[in-house]
């Protein structure tokens, strides 16, 4: 099929345009709503999710003072806080929220090549949520395995939420998948068959590239936790042995045959750590794009960077069991996992390395987008420094359940991503809505929850490395540990406090815009990637109006000699330049 | 996780095959502009048989995870073999006639041959049906042995891998169902939605097979 023929396809789609408010809105099978409705819809669940961190760092910061919060709330609070995070949040917001937002619109297409799907993406996600939701109603609560969900004491007496709390937790994990393999089909197959005319992979701008990649590591990594789900349901309701050992539960026999819980770990965590770069790939590529815009030069290494992207997702796949040194593995085995993580370290020290260049000498504008995506590199620096010091099993074995750990993974899983969300919310705001953010209140946001999140975990590696544990309800009068571990705690918890209400700012920054915001240039940032250069702002159904945008160029000609503008963007022609500077710079 | 690891392995090295089809000696800084006659659509743009290739690599690395979980448990000391009912030979031999008559009313609907094309799709389902059938039996022959679910490992991971096959199967029945009405309504372009469909037959037998023989060998 050639081009006329996907043009034809797509005045076809244009006969469709929704009419009603319903099917506009609601029904919508336009990538740009569906878009919104992830992000909003994930932004919701990630806000109870913040609150529940909240209650959790009261009774950590405050023992003994909150009469709501018991052993069993907490061991509830810290699941769902890590399960909604990682998968209904994160997961959810970068391929669901911003790969619908952007994969059309960057690769010059009028929408997803099946929109349907996409739609039925979107509302099967939603259920996934209510299920989820759902489980906090039901007697006995949601469960409290832990977001890893470990048999056997996930589905043991002790344990809270045994009865419904985690049948619907693992029913809507099942619901979750099958939402993300819809979407997933849609994304893959949009960029490889749906980019337009010159548009070529090695042109994409690396956000695409990050996403794609993403999708490709959730698609084939998420099967791992359907087939955990699955068996695990069947050893819940039909009482199966697959994870379930011959054990006997405060001396009663509950009729398990012998299974081996290790082979959970093993499947959770071939999904689990895939799951880390499902959320860290599109971060990394968003945060090459704000970094490229804002310093108004082209990305250091744009090949280096997609290969790297690629590598990283390869690699991710064999480094599993580095989750599981302490459930007593061959030392071979654990020599061989320690060896690839430390590997991973080298595609991941190119991207750090080509962020920073790409910032060499530029000419950097300090908008909220771009403090943002500055500072996830300090976060993501941090996160990922730590992460070589776990990766080790001689090191790991000490530092394991410790707070230590927990500073690790919220570093370079939480703070960083999540300050990527926040950079490319307002990078693509103007565009997605039309009006412009307040720069001052973003940029109080910014610096308030950049540097808050320093004060949570930084103190945290500090009282890792001084032996408190993880995932306790209170410390007691533990000897090992001084009293002023408790006053650090204290500290943590009030800045966690206040960080969680900094983020009244965003949220007053996005209903103020929304109501009273000036009206956005259409490309504010002089940005080249194609979804800035749609004919409306913010774009229509459809996208380019009549005639679909040609590619002509990598979306980094910033700052090109021998021009007056410092952008190009891709849909100039190559023969607009000036004789000989076609080429665009070094590089 | 071997099974896992090398089914990975091939995804891979085709990604990065591919990739570097694309992105060796390009120079992505070099602006150019499209060249209308030597410019290529991205593969040949049918969107939907990349969809169901994608598809299908994702529910071989279902299975394969399966397999792997499978192997991972037979390891351990406790695994008592399980003998597996003669009548899956039967509903072997139906499956594979099944993607046969698939394959042929594929290359009838190409034609554009009508009649046969009814025939040929009425044929699949029933034959499709038949195994479904048969596979509900031997595991009726299974439980009136004493062999169920809950009674060993070897059990427990036969009633999982022949229902979620099973499940796959059904899934295939849907998109069947479909088709079929359509084509006896008549309708046009029906051609590339039984070919794909018949891809997906002749795979969904290929993962019976593995799991046939894995199940026979141990």
């Amino acid at each position: 099929m050639s081009y006329v023929a996907i043009a034809d396809r797509d005045h076809e789609q244009e006969h469709h345009d929704p009419q009603t408010f319903i099917t506009k809105y609601v029904w919508s099978q336009d990538h740009k709503v569906i878009a919104i409705q992830y992000g909003c819809t994930a932004i919701f669940v990630g806000l109870i999710a913040l609150g529940l961190s909240a209650m959790m760092r009261l009774q950590l910061g405050f023992p003994d003072t909150f009469s709501f919060i018991n052993p069993e709330n907490y061991y509830q609070f810290i699941t769902m806080h890590g399960m909604i995070m990682v998968i209904y949040l994160l997961t959810a917001l970068f391929l669901g929220g911003f790969g619908n937002y952007l994969i059309p619109l960057m690769i010059g297409s009028r929408d997803m090549v099946f929109p349907y799907l996409n739609m039925l993406s979107y509302w099967v996600y939603l259920l996934s949520v209510l299920i989820l939701l759902a489980s906090f109603f039901v007697p006995g609560g949601s469960t409290g395995a832990g977001w890893t969900l470990y048999p056997p004491q996930a589905i043991m007496q002790g344990t809270p939420g045994i009865d419904m709390g985690i049948i619907l937790m693992l029913a809507s994990l099942g619901v979750f998948i099958v939402a993300f393999t819809m979407g997933g089909l849609n994304y893959v197959t949009t960029v490889l068959q749906a980019r337009c005319k010159g548009m070529t992979l090695m042109r994409m701008p690396l956000s695409i590239w990050g996403i794609f990649m993403a999708t490709i590591l959730g698609l084939l990594a998420f099967p791992a936790l359907l087939v955990s789900a699955i068996m695990m349901m069947l050893d819940k309701t039909l009482m199966t042995s697959f994870f379930m050992p011959a054990i006997s539960s405060m001396g009663a026999d509950p009729g398990y045959t012998g299974g081996s819980p290790i082979l959970f770990q093993h499947l959770f965590w071939f999904f689990g750590h895939p799951e880390v770069y499902i959320v860290a790939l599109p971060a990394f590529g968003i945060v090459s794009d704000l970094l490229s815009t804002h310093a108004r030069k082209n990305i250091f290494g744009y090949r280096m960077m997609v290969w790297a992207i690629i590598a990283i997702g390869g690699l991710s796949f064999i480094v599993w069991a580095h989750h599981m040194y302490v459930s007593g593995m061959n030392p071979y085995f654990g020599f061989f996992f320690a060896t690839t993580t430390l590997i991973i370290a080298v595609p991941t020290a190119i991207k750090v390395y080509n962020w920073v260049l790409t910032l060499w000498e530029g000419n950097i504008h300090l908008r909220t987008p771009m403090l943002f995506a500055i500072g996830f590199i300090f976060t993501f620096i941090h996160g990922g420094l730590t992460g070589l010091f776990l990766g080790n099993v001689t090191i790991d074995l000490p530092l394991s359940d410790t707070y230590f750990v927990v500073a690790h993974f919220h570093m370079v899983m939480g703070v960083s991503p999540i300050l990527v969300v926040f950079g490319a919310i307002y990078h693509w705001w103007p565009k997605i809505t039309g009006k412009m953010y307040n720069e001052t209140l973003g940029k109080w946001h910014f610096w308030m929850t950049f540097l808050g999140t320093y004060a949570i975990y930084l103190p945290m590696h500090y009282l890792g490395f001084a032996g408190v544990p993880r995932r306790y309800f209170a410390m007691g009068n533990t000897d090992f540990l001084p009293e002023s571990a408790q006053d650090l705690n204290a500290w943590i918890t009030v800045s966690a406090l206040f960080v969680a209400a900094t983020q009244i700012l965003f949220f007053i920054n996005v209903f103020i815009t929304l109501r009273n915001g000036k009206k956005a240039d259409p490309n504010p940032w002089h940005a080249n990637s194609l979804e800035w250069q749609t004919p409306d702002t913010p774009p229509r159904h459809g996208n380019w109006g009549h005639d679909l945008p040609e590619c002509h160029r990598w979306a980094y000609d910033y700052s090109v000699p021998g021009y007056d503008d410092d952008y190009i963007p891709q849909n100039v022609p190559a023969n607009v330049a000036p004789a000989g500077r076609d080429h665009g710079g070094e590089h | 996780m071997e099974v896992g690891l090398i089914f990975l392995a091939v995804i891979l090295a085709s990604l990065i095959g591919w990739m570097l089809k694309q992105s060796i000696n390009t120079q992505p800084w070099v602006a150019e502009n499209v060249d209308e006659a030597s410019y290529q659509a991205p593969f040949n743009a049918r969107p939907k048989a990349v969809a169901l290739a994608t598809l299908l690599a994702v529910i071989t690395s279902f299975f394969a995870l399966l397999v792997s979980a499978y192997s991972l448990r037979m390891e351990l000391g406790d695994w008592v073999p399980l003998t597996e009912p003669q009548l899956l030979w039967t509903n072997t031999v139906v499956l594979i006639l099944a993607s046969i008559v698939f394959q042929w009313t594929r290359n009838a609907a190409r034609n554009g041959q009508s009649q046969r094309l009814r025939t040929g799709m009425l044929v699949t389902g029933v034959l499709t049906m038949a195994f479904l059938v048969g596979q509900y039996i031997a595991w009726q022959q299974l439980h009136s042995s004493g062999h169920f679910i809950t009674s060993n490992p070897a059990d427990a991971f036969f009633f999982l891998l022949t229902g979620l096959h099973a499940l796959h199967i059904l899934g295939g029945m849907y998109v069947w169902t479909r088709a079929t009405m359509r084509v006896f309504a008549g309708s046009e372009n029906i051609e590339e939605s039984i070919q794909l469909s018949a891809v997906y037959w002749h795979f969904l037998l290929v993962v019976w097979l593995v799991l046939f023989g894995l199940l026979l060998s141990t």
